[in-house]
């Protein structure tokens, strides 16, 4: 098991590595000077050339790409343009509004999805298998900042019973310490910051949630007709196991291994999705920074970002396939 | 001997019976439905998309028959009349997404999986590069430093949409190109791209097919939030994507302006979906596995 990782792990530092290229490559052969739009329009050549040898940016390509390396490797994506601090430090504040915003739509997703999947899936053709099948198909088309929009319509607008936008309401959380509110607010025993911070997730995570929701619920469905038909599932039944333990010992452990690979490849659409629906809800997480950093031609805060992003997508696939052993000890590395 | 040669290798079809797939069948009406405003949408549609009227601007809507239908936006452009043009760009994007990254995938997997060795590790070795990146980042980058446009939008879609037929397209030409009938055409002198173009294509454009739609709904999907994100289609280009964008800043006081537009978006979407289910289970169950729309 650990030599399996140790091999895939060695086997994705060249895609990493060539994945940085084209994104080194991507954002410089883009139009558009980063010096001009930070510095305004009316500065003059003096100044441009004195911030782009600052910047590093009068380098030729290949020795900027270098430096870039030298520096990733030791976990230093440099400087911000606009925010003038090291990028890691820019990241690493806005990260746990993302993480906690992702998490919280994972469980929405799988704490719905999987019951209604077993449920549909052990009735086919019964009106709660339509119901489930219909809300699979819906949840698979639904543009999540369409969602996420109408969610503000509804919820906020007309019943103003939600915040529309942020983490929490001024002046009720507690000083900062892990930079996950509700984390914080437990901690400190402050019950009206945790409820405020749940308030203020709901909606995002429920956006954010519903595609993978409507996966689910599809991908445990079908999983859990196909695991009926097993034979050790007649088994069960013919030594007189109730249904209920059948259903939920047998078909449903079972039926959960693709389940998993699921939740680990759409764990990437999340990911990305995080960044139009946190811009929807003026959430302060990573994805909305993205988009502040791509206005701005930040180049090492987007650079940072992409590799985050890109870095933590490669991590969550390797966890995925290590989970598999546990899940199924059948399957050896 | 190409009749023969299809027989050959879709195994179940053949034995199961046609039957009207009401999935397919509804999807397929509402796709077509879509389609037909969008040739015709021009024509249907009652004023000038782009033409401005401030003297009735944030009109609510006043129901079929009445003056704006779906009511104007914050410039006083007729909403019902951008819905109609708009979903013809929409359209538009989606199918050429689908039929360059299906000619790519396609192509590449082929070519990937028959002549294997170098050729082989090469192209996996680029897939698995892009597809390591989250969906829609590597999009978003390639737009916001390409800039807006349609051309780029394509470009910036296909770029990670020809990866899952690349992928099911190599691992079935792997078992293709070991079938009898490909080893007999290369006992008849048959050549490497006759095998490949007449051979071994044919075979996997049902497949094809059912990822095709899938993907049809996911470029919707990502045109649209492109175009929201403002790295999309230009904003004087009425599409689904762009009314949502226009409609963010107003959307506690108006809520038709993101209604229609997303609602749009919404029932193509699953019409697609359908119609990709259904074609699934009747050209390729096999597929079904892999549960997501691609």
């Amino acid at each position: 098991m650990a030599g399996y990782l140790l091999r895939r792990i060695a086997g994705t530092l060249p895609v990493l590595l060539l994945i940085s290229l084209l994104v080194f490559l991507l954002i410089h052969a883009a139009p558009g000077d980063p010096t001009l739009l930070l510095l305004g329009e009316e500065t003059n050549a003096a100044e441009v050339a004195k911030a782009k040898e600052r910047w590093g940016l009068d380098q030729p390509l290949y020795v900027q790409y270098a430096k870039f390396l030298r520096s990733a490797a030791g976990g230093d994506f440099g400087r911000s343009f606009k925010y003038a601090e090291p990028v890691i430090g820019v990241i690493k504040t806005r990260l746990p509004a993302t993480i906690e915003l992702a998490v919280f739509s994972i469980l929405i997703a799988t704490l719905l999805a999987i019951p209604l999947g077993v449920w549909a899936g052990s009735k086919p053709n019964s009106w709660i298998d339509n119901l489930g099948t219909t809300c699979g198909l819906f949840g698979i088309s639904m543009p999540s900042f369409w969602l996420a929009i109408m969610l503000i319509l509804l919820l906020a607008g007309a019943l103003n019973i939600l915040p529309t936008s942020g983490r929490s309401t001024y002046g009720i959380a507690g000083p900062e310490q892990s930079g996950f509110y509700i984390v914080d607010s437990l901690r400190q025993k402050n019950w009206p910051a945790v409820w405020d911070a749940l308030t203020h997730l709901f909606m995002p995570a429920l956006a954010l949630g519903v595609n993978m929701l409507g996966i689910l619920m599809r991908v445990t469905r079908s999983s859990v007709l196909e695991v009926m038909n097993e034979e050790y599932i007649v088994t069960a039944r013919a030594k007189g196991l109730k249904e209920k333990n059948v259903l939920w010992r047998h078909v449903t452990s079972n039926a959960l291994i693709p389940v998993i690979t699921v939740v680990g490849l759409e764990l990437g659409t999340l990911l990305s999705g995080s960044i139009i629906v946190e811009t929807v809800f003026a959430w302060p997480g990573s994805g909305s920074l993205l988009i502040t950093a791509l206005n701005a031609r930040d180049y090492p805060l987007v650079t940072g970002l992409v590799m985050t992003y890109t870095l933590a997508f490669v991590a969550i696939n390797l966890i995925i396939d290590a989970l598999y052993g546990i899940v199924d000890p059948r399957i050896r590395f | 001997m190409e009749s023969l040669t299809r027989a050959s290798a879709s195994e179940p079809s053949s034995g199961r019976p046609a039957r009207l797939n009401v999935k397919a069948f509804t999807g397929g009406a509402i796709m077509a439905l879509f389609m037909l405003i969008g040739i015709f949408g021009p024509a249907l549609a009652p004023h000038d998309p782009n033409r401005q009227q401030l003297a009735a601007m944030m009109q609510a809507p006043q129901g079929i028959g009445a003056l704006h239908a779906l009511g104007t936006d914050n410039l006083g452009r007729d909403i019902l009349s951008r819905v109609l043009y708009g979903s013809r760009v929409s359209l538009l994007v989606a199918f050429a997404v689908v039929f360059v990254s299906g000619f790519l995938g396609v192509a590449l997997g082929a070519i990937s999986g028959y002549f294997g060795g170098k050729v082989d590790f090469a192209i996996q070795k680029l897939v698995e590069v892009v597809w390591a990146f989250p969906p829609l980042l590597l999009g978003i980058t390639i737009m916001a430093f390409l800039g807006q446009g349609l051309f780029n939008l394509i470009l910036a879609l296909v770029a990670q949409r020809w990866i899952p037929y690349c992928r099911v397209v190599r691992g079935q030409t792997l078992s293709l190109r070991e079938r009898d009938f490909v080893v007999a055409a290369r006992c008849l002198g048959a050549n490497r791209r006759q095998i490949i173009q007449r051979h071994i294509i044919p075979n996997l454009i049902q497949t094809s097919l059912v990822i095709g739609t899938f993907a049809m709904a996911s470029s919707i999907i990502a045109e649209a939030s492109l175009s929201f994100l403002g790295v999309g289609v230009p904003p004087e280009i009425p599409t689904w994507g762009t009314m949502l964008a226009d409609a963010r800043i107003y959307i506690s006081t108006s809520w038709w302006l993101p209604l229609f537009p997303g609602l749009c978006i919404f029932i193509t979407v699953l019409g697609i979906n359908l119609l990709g289910d259904g074609l699934r289970d009747l050209l390729d169950p096999r597929l079904k596995r892999t549960g997501s729309g691609i």
